[in-house]
């Protein structure tokens, strides 16, 4: 477990440099940000200046150099465009804004799913089953963008305002982009705990639960449900990094002040420090969610051993 | 069997009427899909009140004719989607199978470079690669493709491990094959039927990706059509034009919808290995 631990966290700090590094190099290809900041009729001297300044005269190597030995310590940088902190910005976006939003995105994917799963197993062939699966086609194959926009036309413009279209700071902002985001994850485990409970309900042990006259609630809930959702956890992890990147397009829709839409922002106007900053807790947050997804594991089925 | 069959021959036939509307698209639109007629400007669809017949599904906001624009955004979709995923494919099953065959340092290298993708956000990778190459449908393919190898790379790595232990890479090695022939030969055929099922459903996520970037305006520029950006426009003017946001989603929904149900097909087809009714 130990050396499990070490050997993960090895590989977690390998993948987070790996992405921080392409990202430096990447954004150094744009272009030079400095013609963004100067005066239209500024000088060639003063326009050397402010590079100088924002040290992107030097040597790329140097500069990557002094950003690794920076980041280590947490220090990303200034704002090109804002002067203040790259870091504290990212963070002051991810906390609460994109979090709320991943958060109960995730609350409404995995809980909606549980009931919607086992029930669609229970009913096998029937109306509900057949329904369920038309709607998870459906969720799967759009756009979370596209029905974030149809929200939208639904509830903030066709039924008079009912809900806000865009901002943040109530809970009635959060429910349409949690929707949006919502929505294909929920299909997909949905799918996943039918096609588990469908393997598992055929098993000796519930037919001995059953036979020992555990309560049909028991035998699904306890028994069945229990081993079948081992791959929900998987896809679980899996979806809050695909979350994380739709949350990306999703807070954009919806003007939601977070950090994917922080990052978009930041990119055309060439934002160095808030991009890197950004995407560098991208990276963490994916690389501690598959740990913690690993972990879980054990839990969930104690013959999972890790080596 | 038979209801999935049905459903696969639907989606089968969406797919298949896209492809030939979008082949021919200059022939059949009722008008050019860039050219600006601001008098008709935000003309709704046909049935609706203040609709007419020569503009079926309305204009947009500079009067340019819906339906045509979203024939022509078809051709953007489809080549798009196809030509990322033949290019992630072709990178993909290459350095798979070779990653798989030879092992060592580097399979290590590779399959931790897949890590380090892995934990991209692709959508921020892409909207930083294609603000260094600018918005070309060109570039698109390439961002598309060249960020989607690690699928293909890792299914083709583990089937070769196992492969690579069969009796009859045995033989073939035995009587002296190189290399070569055996990863072309031998392996390179008995990894095609999984991949095929994945690739099938990365077309459709690709068509997705396409127009979530032209969406943001890092598709293809402007007054070419696409879905993404018909519905970025649409966006701003959805109080005054809903149609603007609506038909655009729903032709993504529909060909990504009927490659999907392809997919579904292929897999129970190809794969008995993975599981049905997903």
């Amino acid at each position: 477990m130990r050396a499990f631990l070490l050997r993960r966290l090895l590989h977690a700090i390998f993948v987070v440099w790996g992405v921080v590094t392409v990202v430096f190099f990447l954004v150094r290809l744009t272009g030079d940000p400095t013609l963004f900041l100067v005066d239209q009729s500024a000088t060639q001297e003063e326009i050397a200046h402010t590079r100088a300044q924002l040290g992107l005269d030097r040597p790329l190597i140097i500069q990557y150099a002094d950003f690794v030995g920076a980041a280590v310590r947490g220090d990303f940088g200034a704002s090109i465009r804002e002067k203040r902190p790259a870091m504290r910005m990212v963070l002051e976006h991810f906390w609460p804004a994109t979090v709320e939003l991943a958060a109960a995105a995730l609350l409404l994917s995995t809980v909606l799913a549980v009931p919607l799963g086992v029930i669609s197993a229970t009913h096998r062939g029937r109306f509900a089953d057949h329904a369920s699966r038309v709607a998870s086609l459906f969720l799967q194959s759009m756009p979370s963008f596209w029905l974030g926009i149809m929200l939208i036309l639904l509830f903030a413009v066709a039924l008079g305002g009912l809900l806000p279209a865009f901002g943040s700071g109530s809970l009635r902002h959060l429910i349409l982009p949690a929707v949006a985001l919502a929505a294909a994850p929920l299909a997909q485990n949905v799918r996943l705990i039918r096609a588990g409970m469908l393997e598992v309900l055929g098993h000796d042990y519930v037919r001995t639960a059953r036979a020992k006259g555990v309560a049909e609630r028991g035998v699904i809930y306890r028994h069945a449900l229990r081993n079948a959702a081992l791959p929900v956890i998987t896809v679980t992890g899996l979806s809050l990094g695909f979350m994380l990147s739709g949350a990306v397009i999703i807070e954009t829709v919806f003007a939601w002040p977070g950090m994917g839409r922080l990052i978009v922002q930041a990119v055309p106007g060439r934002d160095f420090p808030v991009i890197q900053a950004g995407v560098f807790v991208f990276a963490l947050v994916f690389v501690a969610i598959n740990l913690v997804v690993d972990l879980l594991y054990t839990v969930a089925d104690p013959r999972v051993r890790l080596t | 069997m038979r209801r999935l069959d049905t459903l696969a021959v639907a989606g089968a036939l969406v797919v298949v009427v896209t492809v030939v509307l979008a082949a021919l698209a200059p022939v059949l639109t009722p008008a050019d899909p860039i050219k600006n007629s601001l008098l008709d400007r935000l003309t709704p669809p046909m049935w609706v009140k203040g609709g007419e017949a020569k503009h079926p599904l309305g204009t947009d906001t500079l009067g340019r004719d819906v339906a045509s624009r979203l024939l022509h955004g078809a051709r953007v979709s489809l080549a798009v989607g196809f030509s990322a995923v033949l290019v992630a494919g072709v990178i993909g099953v290459a350095l798979g199978l070779v990653s798989g065959w030879y092992g060592g340092r580097l399979d290590d290298a590779l399959m931790r470079l897949g890590d380090v993708q892995l934990a991209f956000p692709v959508l921020v990778l892409a909207i930083a690669v294609l603000a260094v190459l600018g918005a070309s449908v060109t570039n698109l393919i390439l961002v598309l493709g060249v960020t989607g190898w690690i699928t293909y790379a890792r299914i083709v790595r583990g089937e070769v491990l196992t492969l690579r232990e069969r009796e009859f890479v045995a033989a073939a090695r035995a009587l002296g094959a190189p290399d070569r022939w055996i990863l072309v030969r031998h392996l390179l055929p008995n990894v095609l039927p999984p991949i095929t099922v994945v690739a099938t459903f990365s077309i459709a996520r690709t068509i997705i990706a396409e127009a979530s970037l032209s969406f943001l305006g890092l598709g293809v520029p402007a007054p070419q059509p696409s879905w993404g950006a018909m519905l970025d426009e649409g966006r701003n003017y959805i109080t005054t034009g809903w149609w603007l946001a609506l038909f655009p989603g729903v032709a993504i929904l529909l060909l990504v919808l009927g490659i999907n149900l392809v997919g579904d097909w292929l897999r129970d087809a190809l794969d008995p290995r993975m599981e049905r009714g997903m």
